[in-house]
């Protein structure tokens, strides 16, 4: 019971923190806004925009991991041979990789170098490659984006998404032919921070230098938009560690139910047996070798009981895993037909190893406590009480 | 060996209280083989569970073997009545789920001999008792006579001082008693004290010393002397008790 209760609340949070895991749980961005309080003179209402340099400031702020400009390109038509479609690039630069957890399916990410000798290379996402390319090899090929021919040298894939129709190349690449500034969009960065109160004062600091750089009031919510993933996570695990709090309690009640009910019919036993434990404390039996052999007895029946449950228990979680994975399994080959799966929030609803070992132990301490006041009456019991003839 | 120096006994039932022992003085040698006899209620049986240890005494003392058994834990009396008391009872007292050697091999469990050793132990004296063959039976499958000789075997095997019987044939055929008499007697010959509770006239003038107890006091010491004498009186008691019958 408590291991059937114990496994759905891992399921629970192993899907939601899979679903998190999707980006670094660590991930900041940041993007441009208007301000909306009036600063050193200036009047609200005044865009602001990211370039290049804001992006080695942010860099520099303590706590900050790693970052990347993003100038997104919107719809941008991709061609090769007779194939064509429109799918949005981000022009990015390598850290990105980490603030999003990109997987590479083949080939590799954008790198250092083609930020700097401004390569005109591309990574497209693994849908893109399947609607240009179809089963032929894609690496190494050209693409026309645009018009302008780019040579593909990674294939990516987001975890946990199902489309995966982004392509990225390199910031510098992208600017200089379609651009033509050094504006950005948005910053994506990871921060170094564990806690709540961490990951908010390097929100702040960022605040700061960014408001120094573009004047307006680091106050200024409408200035700069924010997303902070790791509070947002941290929010999200505790009600979870909640919900877990709160399924252990209803399992330490079942458990105490259960103490119970061994206790009662231990009572009983030791009833029954009150003839045959004065004869043996009449031989010579001390109370504690009684109560020694009343808890042992009751420490058999929980095991052996817990067990039993701990068994079929865990046999549920596994069949309903598998039905689950089945499930899944279905689920991203609709997807991959071009229907639309939503996210599952369950995920793989098992115990580990350490939590059975933890309950077993659990069951050992249950049945001491189940037999303890039985055994205690075992003890009282008077030889010569226990041996008048009936 | 054993010394009871006015022993004073009694229980508590709720507002009144009973008196049952009212300052029994009595000394028994090692190697005596004694019967304590009485109608009910005179406190007999009391008197075997203060002697076994198993019950407490309000006043006076009791010496065993040397040591005052007074107030003692309930660990060191267990350990006393392991060390030096065996017992035996009216209805057996066997454990119904264990066979007849493992009975027997108990009281080594609690003094803490291997379980090889144990079983080998209690082989040895049920053969002496001649239920070798019966060693692996339950005690459900065994006459009352076996029952009670594997009851003697398991009050044997620690060694003890004393054998304390209380009503040992109170549940066999005559014929049945006086084996168990028998073997009681041989014990006795080996030096062990016994010391038995009984009502049978004819089973206490087996042993050598009769305590007639009489409302919680020692009415009358009959040693083996005096046994003829006692059988005689036993039966005129029995002529008298006739009497009234034909009346």
């Amino acid at each position: 019971m408590l291991m059937i209760l114990l496994g759905s609340g891992n399921g629970l949070s192993n899907g939601v923190a899979a679903n998190f895991m999707n980006d670094a749980v660590n991930a900041m961005w940041i993007w441009r806004g208007e301000t909306t309080i009036p600063y050193e003179g200036m009047k609200s209402g005044r865009p602001i925009q990211f370039h290049n340099d804001d992006q080695e400031i942010v860099q520099k702020v303590p706590g900050v991991g790693v970052s990347s400009g993003r100038y997104f390109m919107g719809n941008t038509r991709y061609s090769y041979l007779k194939e064509s479609g429109e799918y949005t690039t981000i022009t990015c630069q390598p850290a990105l990789k980490d603030v999003e957890n990109l997987i590479l399916n083949e080939g590799r990410f954008i790198n250092d170098l083609d930020i700097i000798q401004k390569r005109k290379v591309v990574v497209i996402g693994a849908d893109i490659k399947t609607a240009l390319f179809k089963d032929s090899v894609a690496l190494g090929e050209y693409v026309n984006v645009n018009m302008v021919p780019f040579k593909v040298v990674g294939i990516c894939a987001e975890p946990g998404s199902t489309q995966n129709r982004n392509a990225y190349m390199p910031l510098s690449t992208a600017q200089m032919i379609f651009s033509g500034s050094n504006k950005l969009h948005n910053l994506a960065l990871t921060i170094n921070a564990t806690t709540l109160e961490e990951s908010q004062a390097i929100e702040e600091q960022i605040r700061n230098v960014l408001g120094k750089q573009h004047k307006f009031d680091p106050k200024d919510e409408g200035a700069i938009g924010l997303y902070n993933k790791l509070e947002n996570y941290i929010q999200t695990m505790k009600i979870f560690q909640a919900i877990k709090i709160f399924i252990w309690i209803i399992g330490i009640g079942t458990l105490i139910a259960g103490i119970v009910g061994v206790s009662n019919i231990m009572l009983i036993v030791v009833k029954e047996r009150t003839k045959e434990i004065g004869i043996r404390k009449a031989i010579g039996a001390s109370p504690s070798s009684v109560i020694g052999l009343i808890l042992l007895e009751s420490i058999m029946i929980t095991t052996i009981a817990g067990y039993i449950g701990l068994v079929l228990g865990t046999g549920l979680m596994e069949m309903i895993n598998y039905f689950m994975m089945q499930g899944a399994e279905a689920a991203a080959a609709a997807a991959a037909n071009g229907g639309e799966r939503g996210e599952s929030i369950f995920l793989n609803p098992t115990v580990d190893i350490n939590i059975a070992i933890y309950s077993t132990l659990l069951l050992i301490v249950a049945g001491a406590i189940a037999g303890y006041i039985p055994a205690k009456r075992a003890a009282s019991i008077k030889p010569i009480v226990a041996l008048r003839d009936e | 060996m054993i010394r009871l120096n006015n022993i004073n006994k009694s229980y508590v039932m709720g507002s009144n209280s009973l008196h049952v022992l009212k300052g029994i003085d009595l000394h028994i040698e090692q190697g005596d083989f004694v019967s304590i006899m009485g109608s009910s209620g005179s406190g007999k049986s009391t008197l075997l569970n203060i002697l076994g240890m198993l019950d407490n005494y309000d006043s006076g003392t009791y010496h065993l073997s040397g040591n005052l058994i007074q107030n003692m834990s309930e660990k060191k009396a267990a350990q006393y009545r392991n060390d030096l008391v065996g017992f035996i009872f009216q209805s057996f007292n066997l454990i119904s789920f264990k066979n007849a050697m493992e009975n027997v091999a108990l009281p080594l469990y609690y003094k803490g001999v291997p379980r090889k050793k144990r079983n080998q132990i209690a082989l040895e004296y049920l053969e002496k008792l001649g239920l070798k063959d019966w060693a692996t039976h339950m005690p459900n499958e065994m006459s009352g006579g076996q029952k009670q000789r594997v009851a003697i075997a398991r009050a044997l095997i620690s060694q003890p001082k004393i054998i304390l019987a209380d009503e040992p044939t109170g549940a066999l055929d005559s014929a049945t008693s006086y084996e168990v008499m028998d073997i009681l007697k041989k014990v006795n010959d080996d030096g062990i004290t016994v010391i038995i509770v009984t009502h049978e006239h004819d089973i206490a003038a087996m042993t050598n010393q009769i305590i007639r107890l009489k409302d919680g006091l020692i009415h009358e010491i009959i040693r083996n002397g005096e046994l003829k004498q006692f059988k005689k009186e036993y039966t005129h008691g029995l002529e008298a008790a006739q009497i009234p019958s034909y009346v």
